[in-house]
């Protein structure tokens, strides 16, 4: 597991993102108006390391809120277009969440496959994830119930964990010999894997497992007409808060913006919740209240994506666990879901 | 010296009660109040229908919510459970005929002012808090290896610090005790506001709409955003794209406080909702100010008084249309 780890001792972190910052755009934690967000940093003493998570998921590095398709120009009968270039720089997310690196892997799969997006792609293979372990997790988490850790390598190109003076740096992927080969990285010593493993395993054992049906997917599929969903819905707002935070939720909407024939066609972000998600031209929307849109919401994560995708539609990274205005508790509606005798 | 029971326990008890008869004497399908939240400092509301639920419902510091967000356009006949400021809301929503009067029974609450759980966090961090426990005038924090004490006025949501009016103003059954009310609101904020140049103001307003991501939390936790098709959902025609050029999230956040203009309750539901802390309040209470200013009117008190931007009076000001 850890042929190939390294060590980087923490007064040497700061040099080693200096020379990542010379020729790469790094993004890191930093506190912007009392929020802990994911920004591209100019110096690395904006960056911090103490915290829980970041307001926002760092799917937006891959997948921005806005993102122009093509630019077009229509002119006597002719139309020009201009599709803008990849991304020039390599990009860093440095410090992310091991459930964010996660959600990353969804998304991979979402827009990679048979039909990938070529914009995402561009993007994603010009992108290191370098995320930082958690050894204190929120009461908020559960990663570790979604096939995740809070110490879990998976998604990472290296893996950090936090060991008091130094990192233990788990290499997750090829695409991080260069870096290797900076000064602050050196080769792992016993004594740091015994420890890693020991805070890996003490970690995990702080938190309590959800209690789910062990074929969710299945059992899920049983419960669509289900009368649960209607007190289950009852609350929520129908805002746009869990999936927009959420870094997996990954629905877009195509649009125009225009002035005449000039023009960009764009991409936004979108929700299942909102009622115009499903509107039809007809007027007809199948999804006409919030129960049916709730419904969607965990059908999709729990249900749809493992059936598509082979991968659960949640990392358990506790936001909307945390962000929902009337605390819609996703663990709670998955707890009692699975509990839910529905006949087979 | 045992310690008396807190005006909340005392008021969970009475709301219990309450929900209870009314439940089993049939007069109502459903109460709607607060129950206790999932995590610390959380409640959140919930929706009880049988009289074997009814201790699932709380009164504590944390029924931030506005439960009178769930009444429009529902055909049950509703207990609800209210404080000032859902009370107000609820005027205003019988006044725009979105609930009929004898279709909700109002359970008033006066309110202690709802604290706020980021001013909490923020003043422990980066330790955890576990549970708190609500006594007469000050809030117990306790997280796993410390205990501490704080004067519940310190922690108060900023809505509730300009509270005028904490006591229902409208409630068929009204629990727990009167408390004290403020005159007037200063508005110092507004005055501040104000006093700025227009390029600062629009600075300011650019600077906030920026952080929006376009969640629309703020409308949905509105107890008066009640229309069937907001009109950033309108797409023939599309007024607003859908992006969050600040182009859009401003008139997002333009429009929705003129559509609020003398209706808003103040209630500060939309502010608490936004999860990346939009200055939602300042546009609403600009305008709760010109509206008090020059109409001498505050909404959501009375039933009978019309809302001074959908009548008309001969001697309506005018100054803010011949000279802005």
């Amino acid at each position: 597991m850890f042929s190939s780890a390294r060590i980087v001792r923490k007064d040497r972190l700061e040099g080693f993102l200096e020379r990542l910052l010379e020729d790469r755009e790094v993004f890191a934690p930093v506190r912007k108006g009392g929020l802990v967000t994911l920004e591209m940093i100019d110096s690395v003493r904006d960056v911090i390391l103490e915290y829980e998570n970041t307001k926002e998921s760092p799917k937006a590095a891959v997948f921005p809120q806005r993102e122009t398709l093509f630019g077009y120009q229509a002119e006597k009968g002719k139309v020009a277009l201009d599709v803008p270039r990849g991304k020039e720089k390599e990009q860093v997310l440095f410090g992310i969440r091991p459930c964010d690196a996660r959600g990353l892997l969804l998304l991979d799969r979402v827009f990679g496959g048979d039909c990938g997006d070529p914009y995402y792609a561009e993007k994603r293979a010009k992108t290191l994830v370098l995320s930082l372990g958690c050894v204190n997790p929120n009461p908020t988490c559960f990663c570790h119930s979604m096939g995740g850790g809070p110490c879990s390598p998976e998604g990472s190109d290296l893996f950090f964990l936090d060991l008091g003076d130094r990192y233990m740096v788990e290499v997750g992927s090829d695409k991080c010999e260069a870096l290797l080969e900076d000064e602050a990285f050196e080769d792992a010593d016993e004594k740091s894997l015994a420890l890693s493993e020991k805070i890996r395993k003490e970690t995990e054992a702080s938190m309590t497992p959800l209690a789910l049906n062990e074929n969710l997917k299945e059992h899920l599929g049983r419960l669509f007409d289900d009368p649960a969903w209607n007190a289950l819905a009852e609350t929520c707002l129908g805002c746009g808060i869990c999936t927009y935070l959420c870094p997996t939720c990954h629905c877009f909407d195509l649009c125009d913006e225009a002035e005449g024939g000039t023009g960009e066609r764009i991409r936004v972000w979108d929700s299942c919740q909102f009622p115009l998600f499903t509107q039809q031209a007809s007027g007809f929307n199948p999804r006409p209240t919030v129960k049916e849109r709730f419904r969607q919401r965990i059908m999709h994560k729990f249900s749809y994506l493992p059936e598509t995708q082979a991968m659960l539609g949640c990392v358990g990274c506790g936001r909307c666990v945390i962000e929902c205005p009337v605390n819609l508790d996703i663990r709670e509606v998955m707890t009692s879901l699975s509990e839910g005798t529905v006949p087979a | 010296m045992s310690e008396m029971p807190s005006m909340e326990t005392f008021v969970t008890t009475e709301i219990r009660e309450t929900a209870g008869d009314l439940l089993r004497k049939n007069k109502v399908q459903v109460v709607i109040g607060f129950e206790r939240g999932s995590i610390p400092l959380r409640s959140r509301p919930c929706f009880v229908r049988s009289e074997k639920d009814i201790d699932r419902l709380v009164w504590d510091g944390f029924c931030e919510n506005s439960v009178a967000r769930y009444v429009a356009k529902r055909d049950e006949k509703m207990a609800l459970v209210a404080k000032g400021c859902d009370s107000r809301a609820l005027v205003e929503l019988i006044k725009e005929n979105q609930v009929a009067r004898d279709q909700v029974i109002i359970i008033g609450v006066p309110c202690r002012g709802m604290i706020d759980r980021s001013r909490v966090e923020a003043l422990v961090a980066p330790r955890r808090i576990l549970e708190t426990e609500e006594k007469e005038d000050l809030l117990v924090l306790k997280g796993s290896d410390f205990e501490e004490t704080v004067p519940r006025s310190d922690l108060l949501c900023d809505s509730c610090r300009t509270c005028t009016h904490p006591n229902p103003v409208l409630a068929d059954i009204l629990v727990g005790e009167p408390v004290v009310e403020e005159d007037q609101d200063p508005f110092d904020d507004i005055e501040a506001f104000d006093a700025m140049r227009p390029d600062e103001r629009w600075a300011y307003l650019r600077n906030e709409v920026n952080k929006c991501i376009r969640c629309y939390a703020c409308r949905n936790a509105c107890p008066l955003c009640y229309c069937p098709e907001c009109f950033v959902d309108t797409t023939l025609p599309q007024w607003i794209g859908k992006s969050t050029d600040t182009s859009d999230t401003m008139i997002f956040h333009l429009v929705r406080a003129y559509h609020l203009a003398g209706r808003c309750v103040a209630c500060g539901a939309c502010e608490r909702a936004c999860p990346v802390g939009v200055d939602i309040r300042k546009l609403n209470r600009k305008l709760l100010k010109d509206v008090r200013d020059f109409f001498g009117y505050e909404a959501g008190l009375s039933l009978d008084e019309a809302c001074p931007l959908a009548t008309f009076c001969p001697d309506d000001p005018e100054a803010f249309i011949m000279n802005p």
